[in-house]
């Protein structure tokens, strides 16, 4: 039971008063970023990287703040899925079949307790899952060398672009986009400057955290400019009714939210997946189980329960190869990378060797949040619900204004904050052509690493490239990405709902 | 439609990079792949992918109308305007002016607008700069 003991110690790292209040505040800007309208996990958690680095906190209460951000987003998102029929983000589209329903028949409050109850549960059980898993996997990782590294990151590309795309060639053309975007400025291995056309600024690459901004949160700003008028539907008046749900409810719910825990764990767990895929297989799933009498779409109870905790266990389970393996399975943990490197850490196995304390700490603060996420939600629903009625016309400024003062924080360069502006445009650009942009982040964060690795397995081989595929790990990883890649082709049509892929048209916050 | 030209565009674009990378200047101390390698594999992936697209291109997306377009180039404009602005005459004021157009342009009336933005403005710079200490812009005047 070394996970436990692992555990204990850090539950001592996060309850300290300090972390307790960062956790808290995080889990309340989270909801609230969730709820807002055009804001999610991924936006929400890219605004505010600069701005913990640019406060200076320390690593642990840093990453303390901004996972319960995650988690919290996570949360928030159901809110207008369920009073509005707008999904607050995608994975919680799902939220809205039966949801909104319920709300219609007036059980807006039972609908918003149960799913939040449904998140919890479903976030709870990923949280001991990732205990028990990383561990497990990062033994596996202890043995990877640098060809298996390069190998296992080819995989995530493949199946990020094969899962969750709907057009492989665009995801690949996303990955090389932000692979070749990570390859500007001086190499590290011989020091000579690459792409940098003779500008000083470029010397020292382009800086993540620019180009997620960029692309994640000032791209919103031009999506809500292009859409002006269209969607300012916010002040329908809602009623709640009760909040707390029937016990009754809750045990007629139990079985659809155990199965969706595991679908969603499991979702979460696969490289590329992520949270959407882990809402959509739960309710489908859910849907083909318990749908005897019709009732599904009409405001079954059920019908809110699973998706959400699917979604809030894939949430969970999208954490597990972000901190053992150090590639994210989703938009948001790419973000949650993003946050790592900016605090100079770097996840993988020999991250759970040295420093213990973050790891095991930053877990420990997710049961804490969870449980806070869950007091905070029942009783505090009402003001959140206020949130939805901010119009974007007061909203969208103070985020791109918040997004400049982030990254002029960290750098305190113009020629960022043009790069930046860039970016947005660019962002814009690909989501109206479908391109997805994690692709595009994760090159931009593993491209580097990537070919650190790629050159010193070929140091050791002495330049043969059979080598990449010389022991049986990496034949493995290599045949995964060939089928993470190519099945999806096949059978892609059965993992997407049609709904989904109307919310991508509109472009929806990724993940 | 759109889709070829994106297509076009990438496999222009991974040419240009695939050339850049072989003027790359080889430095004396190298490993046997060198710092072109990688980049020419990306140029060689970018370029697939741009013929696949070309290939088996999706529906066009709904383009906004001309004058939104214009619209968007015109932000585009202004919020590089406030980029270069902001360390010539700070913060508080620039936040302001550049709110207050975005506010306008998402569809706030004039006025509303002009005080959204200076809310905004100084919203941010009491919570940001007075409360949590972050270093903003400083004008010519210090704020």
């Amino acid at each position: 039971m070394d996970a436990l003991s692992s555990l204990a110690d850090g539950f001592a790292v996060a309850l300290t008063f300090q972390n307790i209040g960062l956790a808290l505040l995080g889990c309340f800007l989270g909801t609230m970023i969730g709820a807002l309208p055009g804001l999610g996990p991924s936006n929400g958690v890219a605004i505010l990287i600069p701005l913990a680095f640019s406060l200076g906190l320390p690593p642990t209460p840093a990453l303390i703040l901004l996972t319960s951000v995650y988690y919290g987003a996570m949360y928030g998102g159901r809110i207008s899925s369920i009073l509005l029929n707008i999904p607050g983000d995608e994975p919680a589209l799902m939220t809205t079949l039966d949801g909104y329903p319920m709300a219609q028949q007036g059980r807006a409050g039972e609908a918003l307790a149960l799913s939040g109850f449904a998140s919890f549960v479903g976030a709870f059980f990923a949280t001991i899952g990732l205990v028990f898993l990383a561990p497990q996997l990062v033994r596996v990782a202890l043995l990877f060398g640098p060809a298996e590294y390069f190998a296992l990151f080819t995989l995530a590309f493949a199946t990020l672009g094969g899962v969750s795309s709907r057009n492989q060639a665009k995801a690949a053309l996303a990955a090389a986009l932000g692979l070749g975007i990570a390859m500007i400025g001086v190499d590290s291995q011989t020091g000579v400057p690459r792409f940098s056309f003779g500008e000083v600024h470029l010397y020292d690459g382009i800086d993540f955290l620019v180009a997620i901004v960029g692309l994640f949160a000032l791209s919103e700003v031009f999506v809500f400019l292009e859409h002006r008028k269209e969607g300012e539907g916010a002040d329908k008046k809602v009623s709640i009714g009760r909040i707390i749900p029937r016990l009754s409810m809750l045990r007629d719910t139990a079985g659809a939210m155990g199965r969706s825990t595991v679908l969603g764990f499991i979702a979460g767990v696969l490289p590329g997946a992520g949270a959407s895929l882990g809402s959509f297989i739960s309710y489908t799933v859910e849907k083909k189980i318990s749908n005897r009498n019709d009732t599904f779409g009409k405001g079954d109870p059920r019908g809110v329960a699973a998706p959400e905790a699917g979604n809030n266990a894939a949430a969970g389970g999208a954490l597990v190869p972000m901190l053992a393996l150090g590639v994210p399975g989703s938009g948001t943990t790419a973000v949650l990378l993003a946050m790592l490197l900016a605090l100079n850490i770097t996840p993988g196995p020999l991250l759970f060797q040295q420093s213990p304390d973050v790891v095991w700490g930053l877990i420990a603060a997710l049961f804490i949040g969870n449980l806070m996420l869950l007091l905070m939600n029942i009783p505090m629903v009402g003001l959140f619900v206020r949130v939805l009625l901010v119009p974007s016309k007061f909203l969208m400024p103070a985020v791109a204004m918040i997004s400049f003062v982030g990254i002029y924080g960290v750098s305190g360069s113009t020629f960022d904050l043009l790069v930046m502006v860039g970016f947005g445009l660019l962002g814009w650009v690909l989501r109206k052509l479908d391109v997805p942009l994690v692709p595009v982040i994760l090159g931009v964060l593993l491209g580097n690493e990537m070919e650190v690795n790629l050159r010193r397995a070929m140091t050791i081989s002495d330049g043969d490239w059979s080598a990449l595929v010389a022991s049986p790990l990496a034949v493995g990883l290599w045949t995964l990405a060939v089928v993470g890649f190519i099945l999806p082709l096949l059978i892609g049509r059965y993992l997407r709902p049609q709904a989904a892929t109307k919310a991508r048209e509109e472009g929806a916050d990724p993940d | 439609m759109s889709d070829r030209i994106l297509g076009g565009v990438s496999i222009a674009l991974a040419a240009f990079f695939a050339w850049q990378a072989t003027l790359i200047e080889l430095s004396f101390l190298s490993d046997p792949v060198g710092p072109k390698t990688f980049p020419i594999i990306i140029a060689a992936v970018m370029a697939l992918a741009g013929v696949a697209i070309i290939l088996r291109p999706d529906a066009a997306p709904e383009w906004p109308a001309f004058g939104r377009l214009l619209e968007i180039a015109v932000t585009t404009g202004v919020l590089c305007a406030y980029a270069l602005a902001l360390p010539q005459v700070g913060f508080l004021l620039a936040t302001a002016v550049a709110a207050s157009f975005l506010s306008w342009r998402l569809g706030a009336a004039p006025l509303s607008a002009v005080a959204a933005g200076a809310a905004i403005s100084v919203g941010i710079y009491v919570v940001f700069h007075l409360i949590l200490g972050l270093s903003l812009a400083r004008g010519p005047w210090g704020f």
